[in-house]
């Protein structure tokens, strides 16, 4: 047989069939709904039809969860509560504001197990790319789509071109998953993986942890591409292993079984490789109002001088945008407020990262923390991390998206700079106006503690935190 | 959803790149019911001021009966949000050209009958420099996949099976319906081989 890639395995087992065109009908393992379904649901309740498998549907309210108190305001408090009505209409199990295993979808998924290796995951979300962190095929869809998979379990859709992300080398103490996100798509554009599902492969991608994997493999939407994936390994079982969703006993020696297989052939062909040196990778953060527009933290603000016509342009508007000064060093760059949260970094390893350089410490601004999930929150609290936010002079707040895209009231003021763990950097992704920042946990808890974007990397001396 | 071949519309160019659907439609109007038309969102933030009221000078404002936007690469990036295309739907825009869309936006254009159309990156320069602040009458001709400004035609990318879906009005549920036995079969034999995907269901209480 032809070696085949992950990406090969994982179609050809979902694939129910395929037209003549090309399109192939999938199956959908896993779909995972949010407040924004109600165009979806009004779609299926136009055409009256049902939900083929509300079995195989979960619902969570995460995009408008308020983080303090009640919703903000009666908009808000009904797109919750139309979320909850709907998932009960259709039988559909939704953890709601009460719930305690409530969070945003791309947490809770593999928290609760719902998400394992070779399933197929659908969320009308662009960042379902995580959950292909286990190995699974999961990418966003639209609302159309959401009532499609609603209707029919199922999902049209082209097969991708493959794109394998090749990382070897040790990782220096203070960088992590965002900064090598952040690496590959500066590299190569925040479209350029459009149309390619990404596998992270390499020793370096083997050595993270399931919270690091799944940042790798959220951030692949920024860089364009619909799917980003890992082959599964012991690191994925022993995370899975007892989830109260995962498969016990003999079911999990057959699932373990069938998930050994789950990884590209050594000789399997991939349309584009890219490889990437770990220890090229320093710490990184965003300065414009695009992910592809990043840069180390040692480096300085570019310069619409070095370039000409419309790209100086363009840089110069968005400098202006982002109120920075040409060539000014990204250290210096005076921060307002800084926020802790969203599907890409709010895990409990996530909330550890920034504790350790917060530990001790004041923040000279003020700040969120939202835990990713009620139960990251539980976690955070037993091991005393909401201690050493609080006395650093941060905010402790629920779950939920929150400040991330600044649906639920949690919102950056115009002007206002925000240093941030989130994965856009848009304008007006964080409220009107504002000015966001991206890198990772550690580094916003060092541009909190010193009042700048800072290099995290002294801030971590003689702390013993890899 | 009904079908269309042929538009002939108003034309106008905006030189940006990397148009995100956070700006197509900013997060805080989404919680609007579609029937209240979501075209008054659509880049809200480029289009009002801080009031709310419309910025005269935005190229969209200038030409409201404007149908056919030439936009810069990864037009329609980021979030999944439908909401993105109803707005630029509901202003009465058909038709987006430029060098490349974001993977979901495309999909949700297509469903909702609004044709993202592939140019390359020279004839898009081009067409923004001929423009320039001003509009043109454009035709676009899906079964030949050609639009035509001034006396040049040219011929523009798209997916065989969203050309179908245009023209036709298609929905895919009808279309899926009719894979509902081999649907049944699948979803049956994938019950018997890997039964601990089914095994967690449990009904809402
Ligand atoms: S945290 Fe942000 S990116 Fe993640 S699902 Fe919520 S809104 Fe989307």
């Amino acid at each position: 047989m032809m070696p085949r890639t992950l990406l090969d395995k994982l179609w050809q087992e979902h694939e129910i069939t395929r037209r003549d065109d090309g399109a192939s009908l999938l199956w959908v393992d896993r779909h995972l709904i949010h407040e924004g379904s109600h165009h979806a649901f009004a779609k299926l309740a136009a055409r009256k039809a049902n939900t083929a498998e509300p079995g195989l549907t979960y619902g969570v309210v995460d995009h408008y969860a308020p983080t303090r108190g009640a919703p903000a305001t009666t908009d808000i408090a009904r797109m919750i509560s139309t979320l909850e009505d709907n998932a009960e209409r259709y039988g559909i199990t939704c953890f709601g504001l009460d719930d305690p295993r409530q969070g945003i979808v791309h947490v809770i998924g593999p928290e609760q197990g719902l998400t394992l290796p070779g399933m197929l995951v659908n969320c009308g979300d662009s960042h379902t790319s995580t959950h292909g962190a286990f190995g699974a095929l999961a990418f966003g869809i639209g609302a159309t789509e959401v009532a499609h998979v609603l209707a029919t379990q199922t999902i049209w859709q082209k097969k991708p071109k493959s794109l394998r992300i090749v990382i070897n080398g040790q990782l220096a103490p203070g960088v992590g998953a965002k900064d090598i996100a952040l690496a590959w798509i500066s590299k190569l554009g925040a479209d350029g993986a459009r149309g390619q599902a990404i596998e992270y492969a390499g020793e370096t991608v083997r050595s993270l942890s399931m919270a690091g994997r799944m940042t790798l493999c959220n951030l692949s939407i920024e860089g364009g591409g619909r799917f980003g994936m890992i082959a599964p390994d012991q690191t994925t079982f022993d995370y899975v292993r007892g989830r109260p969703y995962a498969p016990t006993d003999a079911d999990w020696d057959r699932a373990l079984e069938a998930w050994a297989s789950l990884k590209s052939d050594p000789d399997a062909a991939f349309d584009r490789e890219v490889e990437i040196n770990a220890a090229d990778i320093v710490p990184i953060v965003t300065w414009g109002t695009s992910p592809e527009e990043a840069l180390p933290i040692t480096s300085t603000v570019p310069e619409p001088n070095n370039l000409e016509g419309a790209d100086a342009q363009k840089l110069s508007e968005t400098l202006e945008y982002m109120g920075l000064r040409p060539g000014q060093p990204l250290s210096d760059v005076v921060v307002d407020q800084v926020f802790i949260g969203s599907c890409t970094n709010a895990r409990i390893e996530d909330l550890r990262d920034a504790a350790a350089v917060l530990s001790g410490r004041k923040s000279k601004v003020p700040g969120l923390v939202s835990p990713g999930s009620k139960l990251v929150k539980e976690q955070a609290e037993a091991e005393g991390l909401d201690r050493v936010f609080v006395k650093a002079g941060l905010d402790w707040v629920g779950s939920g998206c929150s400040m991330c895209v600044a649906m639920n009231g949690d919102a950056v003021p115009a002007g206002n700079r925000c240093a941030s763990t989130t994965n856009r950097n848009f304008r007006g992704r964080q409220g009107r106006g504002a000015r966001t920042h991206l890198m990772s946990p550690a580094m916003v808890a060092a541009a909190a503690v010193t009042g700048h974007l800072a290099d995290v990397r002294p801030l971590l001396a003689g702390r013993g935190v890899a | 959803m009904t079908g269309w071949s042929r538009h002939t519309g108003l034309a106008i160019a905006l030189d940006q790149e990397n148009v995100d659907t956070d700006q197509l439609i900013p997060a805080r109007f989404m919680s609007t019911p579609r029937s209240e038309g979501y075209g008054q969102f659509l880049l809200n933030d480029q289009r009002r001021d801080h009031t709310g009221a419309l910025i005269e000078a935005h190229p969209l404002n200038l030409n409201p009966k404007t149908s056919i936007l030439v936009m810069r690469r990864n037009f329609g990036s980021g979030s999944s949000r439908e909401a993105a295309v109803y707005a630029l739907v509901d202003f009465g825009i058909r038709v987006v050209l430029a060098p490349s869309f974001g993977d979901i936006f495309a999909s949700n254009a297509v469903n909702n009958g609004l044709l993202p159309a592939r140019l390359p990156d020279a004839v898009i320069d081009r067409m923004i420099a001929q423009l320039g602040a001003s509009t043109a009458q454009v035709t676009i001709d899906l079964p030949s996949s050609t639009i035509s400004i001034a006396n040049e035609s040219v011929r523009f990318d798209l997916d065989a099976t969203w050309r179908q879906k245009l023209v036709n009005g298609w929905d895919d549920i009808d279309l899926t319906q009719v894979h509902a036995d081999a649907i049944a079969e699948y979803r049956a034999l994938r019950a018997q081989q890997k039964p601990w995907i089914f095994s967690a269901q449990e009904t809402a209480g």
